[in-house]
């Protein structure tokens, strides 16, 4: 059948029991009362943005600078928070952030919550036709999407309150906590297992899993068409633009010839001014909305496409220990199996919950991207064909 | 009469228009005599037909350059002579010197004026500056090294009365014919060249630009067929989105393959462009035709006067410019009398038939110019209701194709929003 069930339904509170009990690398404190979580989550499910009230973060990523060291050169961002939170001890903050920054609380926020669907950042080098790397245009896309990955982060359940956030926002200084807390070492002994895991191979992946890492597939190959088609488009328009910007010309060239019909010549010409105008407006509709929120969602699918993994990975784990201790080898210890038995609960469960809200997050921009290219493009139409009328 | 101290100045003090030439090459005329245009006059009096009509006179003054070189100052010689006679003078030098740039006149009529007033041939502005182009034109031709010699330029300046006789006497008019136009002709026809020759330049970028457009058009409508594609694969593994992806899909498809009959539609523009493009065509033909047929005026015309020299030769025994038969003649001896009448009486044939064809021609060159340019009136008059007419129709096309657009994408946006 052409549609296929993904969502899964899951008793929220329970959800939020289970991430309570199990001791978690974010020592950040966790929400008062289940039942206020219960609202601002399902405010969250609404089709509509959360109103106001619900929103708690306001962050802004702006004001990008150049820093010169005596080793490199590099972009500091300045990051301004607003919260009511009241795990924070201000309600406003302002700090400074290079790209190497986000990279660490991104990786930090994978590395504790290993089946959420973190949000993606802008990719580290651009591969086609950037020559500077601080190319003005490359900065504005970087900044933009920046601010974009803090926000969605702010707006998740779980995530936004993360120690690693919080300390992301608020310290003057990162370098010193980017040395704390789980390192290179545990974060290189996890994918040594993971490999080990993966040859070894699954037993058997529960059925909504199988659905889900299809769904991932068929996705990011779709999404990637689209963005493909998108950049085609764009490509298309300019050089049509160019030819446009030539051919107004020859029918004013032609009036200066001419008298009587010196008028309707110069009424065409006109037009076709006002045409590569609304060409114009349009190529930067297309750059710098509907392009950089289809190449979000490339970027999600490999994230999306990490997650099954990782989410593999922990099964495979526990599967590897269970047999282990089934064959009473080696002496496996049955308390640990059961610490990996719910590990692997807690995966599936957390990543069930993120998948919906993540869908509703795609449906949601995508949409939003593709309405406002429709709308462009009836406005373009509109104001030549406006154009046209009064040339008459 | 006695020049104004003060052009008398002017004079001296300006440089000969040749002024180089003069001391070095020593231009005849012009050192042996002070020349100019001292003054301008309105004169009345009957004209050919017996009409009364008023006319401007130039006084030219001449004077012995030996005798101020002297440090004497002698009363100037002096005539007065109308426009026309400038004009035979200058005519006669044309014909009789077809291989110098004979110096120009100054403007017969007020031509390009500026302002309605000064077209008047009386306007004593417009009379200042013809009397200082007619003393330009005289200092030029006494200046020249050929020219300066030739005695009916000296007799102009000299002799008052009879001069013109003198003039028709050499027989120049007989080589004039059409050799030269009118200058209203002249520009007629210049016009018609220049703008048949743009006409073609515009039409043909006009329509080559279009194409390119058009070309440019097709893919960007194309390459949003593929979205059709694309969502509909997309719209299979999706539930909510499913439906308002795949309709979406359709409306691009149905967008890219809408620019077919837009740009078929467009081809009959552009068709309308191409009639115009060839007409600019049809046009320079009739250029060339009054071309070709001035050249053959002319053919004829040296044909005529190389005739007339040969019977003056043959009358006269006088060979005045150079023949291989003179050379012969001198070589071998002449021929007898009986053989030179034969000859006499063919060339005087020959000649008749000759002044038949030259005045033919005239007719036909004439006649050609002036049917030419009321063609022309038309032409452009047809042309411009023509193409007022497919420029319409080109924005009535360019609406139309916006409405699909409109539409399209309004119906997309519909999708979208029930995703």
């Amino acid at each position: 059948s052409r549609r296929q069930m993904l969502v899964v339904d899951v008793p929220v509170l329970g959800v939020f029991s289970l991430v309570q009990n199990t001791s978690l690398a974010d020592g950040g404190p966790m929400p008062n009362s289940p039942s206020s979580l219960v609202n601002q989550y399902r405010l969250e499910e609404e089709e509509e943005q959360p109103g106001a009230d619900a929103k708690d973060f306001f962050i802004t990523v702006d004001n990008p600078e150049s820093h010169v060291t005596a080793i490199e050169t590099f972009i500091m961002y300045r990051v301004v928070t607003k919260t009511t939170r009241s795990e924070f001890d201000s309600s406003e903050y302002e700090v400074r952030r290079r790209y190497q920054d986000f990279l660490w609380l991104r990786g930090r926020l994978e590395e504790s919550h290993p089946t959420l669907i973190v949000h993606p950042l802008p990719e580290k080098f651009v591969m086609k036709g950037m020559v500077e790397r601080f190319n003005d245009g490359f900065i504005e896309t970087r900044r933009k999407a920046l601010h974009r990955f803090l926000n969605k982060i702010s707006e998740h359940p779980v995530l936004s309150y993360s120690q690693h956030f919080k300390v992301f926002l608020t310290a003057q200084e990162l370098t010193s906590h980017r040395k704390q807390g789980p390192g290179f070492l545990s974060r290189m002994g996890e994918t040594v297992r993971a490999v080990a895991n993966s040859v070894r191979g699954l037993r058997s992946r529960p059925e909504e899993f199988s659905v889900m890492q299809e769904y991932v597939d068929h996705f990011s190959t779709k999404i990637c068409s689209v963005d493909k088609v998108t950049q085609r488009i764009i490509k298309e328009q300019r050089e049509y633009l160019d030819e446009l910007r030539q051919y107004g010309p020859t029918y004013t060239q032609w009036a200066e010839l001419e008298e009587d019909l010196a008028e309707p010549l110069k009424g065409v010409a006109d037009c076709v001014e006002r045409c590569s105008q609304e060409t114009e407006e349009q190529i930067q509709q297309l750059s710098e909305v509907l392009v950089p929120a289809l190449h979000e969602y490339v970027l999600c699918a490999e994230t999306l496409k990490a997650v099954m993994r990782r989410r593999d990975n922990i099964q495979a784990e526990f599967e590897a220990k269970n047999e282990a201790l089934a064959s009473r080898k080696a002496d496996q210890d049955a308390e640990e199996v059961d610490g990996l038995a719910e590990r692997v609960e807690v995966a599936n469960t957390t990543l069930k919950e993120d998948w919906s809200r993540w869908q509703k997050a795609m449906r949601t921009d995508l949409r939003s991207a593709l309405i406002s290219t429709t709308e462009k493009n009836v406005d373009y139409y509109e104001k030549v064909s406006l154009a046209m009328v009064c040339s008459q | 009469r006695m020049a104004e101290d003060g052009k008398e100045d002017n004079f001296l003090m300006k440089p000969c228009l040749c002024g180089i030439k003069m001391v070095e090459e020593g231009c005849t005329l012009l050192r042996r005599m002070e020349i100019c245009v001292a003054e301008a006059e309105k004169r009345s009096g009957k004209n050919a037909v017996n009409m009364q009509e008023t006319f401007t006179v130039y006084l030219i003054e001449t004077r012995p350059m030996d005798a101020l070189n002297e440090g004497r100052n002698p009363a100037p010689d002096s005539l007065w002579r109308r426009y026309s006679e400038f004009e035979l003078l200058r005519n006669y030098l044309i014909v009789t010197y077809p291989y110098i740039v004979v110096p120009p006149l100054p403007e017969k009529r007020a031509e390009f004026v500026w302002h309605k007033l000064s077209a008047d041939n009386m306007d004593p502005d417009f009379v200042e500056r013809r009397r200082v182009g007619l003393e330009n034109f005289l200092l030029r031709v006494a200046s020249h090294p050929v020219l300066s010699n030739d005695k009916i330029l000296y007799h102009f300046l000299t002799e008052e009365h009879g001069w013109k006789e003198v003039v028709y006497e050499t027989g120049f008019q007989a080589k004039v014919l059409q050799i030269f136009t009118s200058a209203k002709e002249v520009i007629r026809f210049m016009e018609m060249k220049h703008y048949s020759d743009e006409l073609q330049s515009h039409t043909s970028q006009l329509l080559r630009a279009r194409a390119r457009v058009a070309d440019r058009l097709y893919g960007v409508y194309k390459v949003h067929g593929n979205y059709g594609r694309v969502f509909s694969e997309w719209s299979a593994i999706e539930k909510e989105m499913g439906d308002g992806l795949q309709s979406a899909g359709h409306h691009m498809d149905a967008y890219a393959a809408s620019i077919d009959d837009i740009l078929e539609e467009e081809e009959h523009y552009a068709d309308q462009l191409k009639e115009y493009l060839f007409y600019a065509e049809a046009l320079r033909a009739v250029c060339r035709k009054h071309e070709l047929t001035q050249f053959e005026l002319e053919m004829a015309s040296q044909d005529l006067i190389s005739k007339k020299q040969q019977r003056e030769e043959l009358a006269t025994g006088i060979v005045r410019t150079f023949s291989f038969k003179g050379m012969t003649n001198k070589l071998f001896g002449q021929e007898a009398p009986e053989q030179r009448e034969a000859r006499l009486k063919l060339l005087e044939e020959l000649i008749a038939e000759g002044e038949d064809t030259v005045k033919e021609k005239t007719v036909e060159c004439e006649e050609h110019v002036e049917r030419a340019w009321v063609d022309m009136q038309r032409f452009k008059e047809q042309k411009d209701k023509d193409l007022r007419e497919a420029l319409i129709n080109y924005a009535v096309m360019q609406i139309s194709m916006c409405k699909k657009g409109i539409q399209v994408w309004g119906n997309a946006k519909e999708c979208f929003l029930k995703m």
